[in-house]
């Protein structure tokens, strides 16, 4: 290694920059797994965890954590050892990996390339792929069938993912999710109503039903949970895993709904621009609203999942093939007449 | 060495190595796997010529959807057998004569090459550009590739379909 080298990769800024993401995936899946079984617990009428830690069982994530890492790292006789070790690490990079293009304030995006929202398509799409090696190299049928689900699954609602994402690009004109969220700012609409598109054009808010319910599947959240439905496949494709391995598929799962409810928020509800216009706008509340909407969005999921039963296999292919592609191709088109005409 | 240059000497030993398990591997789902870092080094090395759009292509399309398919039909076709599903070696002198042939070739063109070294400069946007190409210039071979997908798909519908319906009628 010669001195240039170790002056490129030892730059305290630039570690910063890298790392800023991931201290805010960490804080945010221990309070994530918290409040998903405080959601549970007050939607089914008891209380949830309240012992840990004092107040309302604050500290539960991280003393399950303190147990997980103390666990033995089990691998099956028969398992591909290499592909079975390694998936839950390709999972969280390739989620960590699309972080890189999220504009968390007006002051900080990790890269701000031009590509920007077609780069975290890409990207999780490896997600998919990790998947199907924690399940195939695990070398159990549950584990197979979990990861076959997810795969079908995935790529058939990537279809009107991209789709919708497709009809918000038509109207910003841009892939660079920077300046998606520049062009939401003010608020003009109506005179106060902020600039964001789901209130610009009528279509756009059709577009947002269709993103959610197929960002949903894209995260394997209830009501499209199959690919590790409990009451039939043990835990789908995680059945082999334990200890800090497990723990890994449940960071990259978490992290996975935040950024498609981040982008959910870029796209839709103005990213980190403030709903009351110059009011407590600048850097720093930027990063709070723009955590506060995708927060929003991942308490919805966790709502979803606690009042809504599971679908069928067919059913789910049904839903996705048959009613969103269509509609959101019908959509994209409207939105770009839409686009033409006003 | 600059920073630039490690990076491309990483990703190109990725990619060689892993293209090398992919080939020599005798367990076909390890094979795709290692087909996998291959089409990412190569995604990577994309980048590092300044083609962050087809990168990114790289990746949908090979990495998130042929590969996808690829792995699908082997775990599908092998029914659940798939841990002994392995492949054997034939024919090995004649591929060996014509693998070295082929290399043999490729290095000969490769330093006859007169190869036009342009400055990297600053990197500008490619996206807006390859649009408007798309658009413009090449329209008419991007419809005819648009078609010819369509056709495809058809057939592969109508294929699909017609086999099941024959099922059908046996049954």
């Amino acid at each position: 290694m010669n001195s240039l080298f170790l002056t490129n990769i030892l730059n305290l800024p630039l570690l910063v920059h890298l790392a800023l993401p991931l201290t805010i995936i960490l804080v945010y899946a221990l309070v994530a797994i918290w409040g998903e079984r405080k959601v549970a617990g007050f939607i089914q009428d008891r209380l949830g965890p309240m012992r840990v830690g004092g107040w309302h069982g604050w500290a539960q994530s991280i003393a399950d954590l303190l147990k997980l890492i103390q666990k033995e790292d089990i691998v099956p006789t028969n398992a591909s050892r290499f592909l079975f070790k390694f998936a839950p690490f390709m999972m969280f990079a390739a989620s960590y990996a699309a972080f890189a293009v999220i504009p968390f304030s007006s002051g900080y995006i990790g890269s701000n390339i031009n590509i920007g929202v077609f780069y975290l398509l890409a990207v999780t799409s490896v997600l998919t792929l990790s998947i199907i090696m924690a399940a195939w190299a695990s070398n159990n049928k549950w584990s197979l069938l979990g990861g076959m689900r997810s795969a079908a699954q995935m790529v058939s609602y990537e279809v009107p993912t991209i789709a919708t994402v497709l009809t918000v690009i038509v109207v910003a004109g841009s892939l660079n999710l920077m300046t998606v969220t520049e062009m939401q700012s003010g608020n003009d609409i109506l005179g106060f109503l902020p600039n964001w598109f789901i209130f610009q054009n009528p279509f756009l808010i059709v577009a947002f039903v269709i993103f959610f319910i197929s960002i949903l599947a894209e995260s394997h959240r209830v009501p499209f949970d199959l690919p590790e439905s409990e009451s039939e496949l043990v835990a789908g494709y995680q059945t082999e895993y334990s200890g800090m391995r497990w723990a890994m598929f449940m960071l990259a799962e978490y992290a996975d709904m935040l950024l498609l409810s981040l982008l959910g928020a870029v796209l839709f509800f103005g990213g980190w621009n403030s709903p009351f216009g110059d009011f407590m706008g600048g850097p720093v509340w930027g990063f709070f609203w723009f955590m506060l909407k995708g927060l929003l969005l991942v308490f919805v999921m966790m709502w979803i999942r606690w009042t809504l039963p599971r679908y069928r296999v067919d059913q789910l292919m049904h839903i996705c093939w048959s009613v969103l592609i269509p509609l959101s191709f019908i959509n994209l088109v409207l939105v770009a007449l839409w686009e033409l005409i006003f | 060495m600059e920073l630039t240059t490690i990076l491309f000497y990483l990703f190109a030993i990725v990619t060689i190595s892993a293209a090398a398990v992919m080939v020599f591997s005798k367990n076909i789902v390890h094979s795709a796997f290692a087909l996998m870092f291959t089409l990412i080094g190569v995604a990577a090395l994309y980048v590092l010529l300044y083609a962050d759009f087809i990168a990114a292509t790289q990746l949908l399309v090979y990495v998130g959807g042929i590969l996808i398919l690829i792995l699908f039909g082997v775990m599908l076709t092998t029914q659940g057998r798939t841990f002994s599903f392995k492949t054997s070696t034939v024919n090995l002198t004649p591929a060996s004569i014509l693998s070295v042939a082929a290399a043999l070739l490729l290095i000969y063109a490769f330093v006859q090459t007169d190869w036009k070294i342009t400055d990297s400069g600053v990197r500008d946007e490619t996206v807006h550009e390859l649009g408007m190409m798309l658009m413009g210039e090449y329209v008419l071979p991007f419809i005819a590739v648009g078609v010819l997908l369509l056709i495809a798909i058809i057939g592969a519908i109508l294929m699909s379909t017609r086999l099941s319906a024959n099922n059908d009628g046996e049954v």
